[in-house]
């Protein structure tokens, strides 16, 4: 039995809220983008305010991020592989952040009311203009695709560890800061 | 690393593990690929209406997939107070309201000639002062045709045209009619409607339910209509040019206001909010709630109309949808056509800038 050394315990919340909000998301956005049916309108409704949560959630953690130190990657693993994982991190970072804001961004150009709840509305961002809102539709989807793609990488590579390599890795997100492992 | 794969893996359960990394991840790909709908091309997505739409009318691009005639008109809306005590939303107070809108004739053909018995519409956004802004699509015609999307899509494909005759296949349309006695009944009421002059003097219709919901919170399923304080006349013998309706209506707005009162009607306990092929009794209450004047048109070339699309969907705090399938799958459709025509090259509209100016002359 050994000390794990694990992220901070705001670091875990966010972490795991956010992981459920993110895939939610991204089920919601990716069904409704093919929808319909009566659930269109309640699945929009609900994905504006879900996004513009998640950016908030996402800018808190990346202060956090700043704030304290990560847990170092055990020696085990070669370098390209740490670098892929700082890489990996750095993209789900920047599109926790630029996905929201390419929405909210899409609906600013097409000059659609960013309805959050309660009848409250959130202000343009962009400019109206009919070409940007037609281009930033479309990375709204391509950008949502990457996002899932990397959250699949990151859940595999966490599982691997976990699972297989049984280093401290997965323990560093779940266990108590210096529980036992 | 690979050492420790190496050992991990000759361990107790090794196998079973790895396989855990690699299924996870897998089904959650394939969970997201069936959500998405892409395993099952039968489902009913805005696409399949792009392609309904395209069967009956061809490719336009950069117009409305439908609706694709049109000019934009712009004006204000007069709330009366009269409907405050159903709805707490701001624009039916005594204020005024801003008012984008586009009057278009149904079909997916921009150059469509004009004639007295297609459909005309009115779309509208009414921007208050302080408070959220409502849009419409609203129609010249009693009852709407289907019940729900999946009846529009079949539907509409029955009006396509086959290829060789280059009309409807009559076989198809009196197969879907015999399926659906309520459309048979419902284009029954729209061939027995009173034809106007133009758009000036027509009676537009919501079709569909939507709910007031007041200060209290308190519900109440309506259903409402633009109707004219023009005199209403029915269609001059003999006319008909191309753009008849349109230019009347330029000729109307060169020479001075047009204006309708928004005519609320109330629905009761028992009736029908999810069935827009079914009208309500003739003598529910209705609420005048307010005066929407228009004083200006522009072709689309320019014009403020364009740019947006006109989903019934976006509603103002007090108003909200009811349980009519038509309003969201009208949302989503929208949104797929103004998302597709906004990144395409528009070619003139057939309303064009000069023939503005001119007044419809």
């Amino acid at each position: 039995m050994r000390s794990v050394e694990s992220f901070p315990i705001s670091a875990r919340v966010l972490h795991w809220l956010m992981a459920a909000m993110i895939l939610a998301m991204l089920f919601i956005g990716v069904f409704m983008a093919a929808a319909v049916g009566p659930a269109y309108h309640t699945l929009v409704d609900l994905h504006r305010p879900l996004g513009i949560a998640i950016l908030l959630l996402a800018l808190v953690r990346l202060a956090n991020r700043f704030l304290f130190r990560a847990p170092t990657l055990p020696d085990t693993l070669p370098p390209a592989l740490k670098l892929a994982a700082r890489a990996s991190h750095v993209a789900l970072y920047a599109l926790m952040i630029a996905q929201p804001l390419v929405g909210w961004g899409m609906l600013s150009a097409g000059a659609y009311p960013v309805t959050m709840w309660g009848g409250a509305s959130l202000p343009p961002i962009l400019p109206h203009d009919t070409a940007l809102f037609a281009t930033l539709r479309h990375l709204h989807s391509w950008l949502a695709f990457s996002l899932f793609a990397v959250v699949l990488a990151h859940l595999g590579a966490a599982l691997l560890h976990g699972l297989v390599l049984r280093d401290d890795v997965f323990p560093s997100m779940t266990a108590r800061r210096g529980g036992k492992k | 690393m690979l050492a420790l794969i190496r050992k991990s893996l000759t361990g107790k359960g090794g196998a079973l593990r790895l396989a855990a990394v690699v299924a996870a991840p897998a089904a959650v790909a394939a969970a997201f690929v069936a959500t998405a709908g892409w395993l099952s091309p039968d489902r009913l997505t805005p696409a399949t209406f792009m392609r309904d739409f395209h069967a009956v009318d061809g490719a336009h691009p950069g117009f409305r997939r439908n609706h694709a005639k049109g000019v934009c008109v712009s004006g204000w809306f007069d709330g009366s107070g009269a409907a405050t005590p159903l709805s707490r939303a701001a624009l039916f107070g005594k204020e005024r309201s801003q008012v984008v809108g586009r009057f278009a004739l149904a079909g997916g053909a921009p150059n469509q000639p004009d004639a007295p018995g297609k459909v005309r519409s009115m779309a509208l956004q009414l921007i208050p002062t302080n408070g959220a802004e409502w849009r419409m699509g609203i129609n010249d015609i009693p009852v709407f045709l289907v019940r729900n999307a999946a009846d529009f899509s079949d539907f509409t494909l029955a009006t396509a045209p086959v290829p060789g005759t280059g009309k409807p296949d009559p076989a198809r349309m009196s197969a879907f009619l015999d399926k659906h006695p309520e459309t048979k009944n419902a284009l029954g009421l729209l061939k027995a409607r009173a034809l106007t002059s133009g758009f000036a003097n027509d009676t537009y219709n919501s079709l569909d339910a939507f709910l007031f919901v007041n200060a209290e919170g308190v519900a109440t399923p309506v259903r409402w209509a633009m109707v004219p304080e023009q005199t209403v006349e029915p269609p001059a013998a003999g006319e008909g040019g191309q753009d008849y309706l349109f230019d009347d209506l330029l000729k109307a707005l060169a020479q001075g206001q047009l204006r309708w009162r928004l005519m609320v009607t109330v629905g009761e306990p028992g009736d029908p909010t999810a069935d827009p092929t079914a009208a309500w009794p003739e003598q529910r209450r209705k609420i005048d709630a307010g005066t929407l004047t228009l004083t200006k048109a522009e072709s689309e070339d320019g014009g403020p109309c364009t740019g947006i699309t006109f989903d019934p969907l976006i509603l103002p705090e007090g108003v909200a949808p009811s349980d009519d399938p038509i309003p969201a799958a009208r949302s989503a459709v929208y949104s797929r056509s103004f998302t597709l025509r906004s990144g395409e090259t528009k070619p003139p509209s057939e309303i064009t800038p000069a023939a503005v100016r001119s007044g419809g002359q």
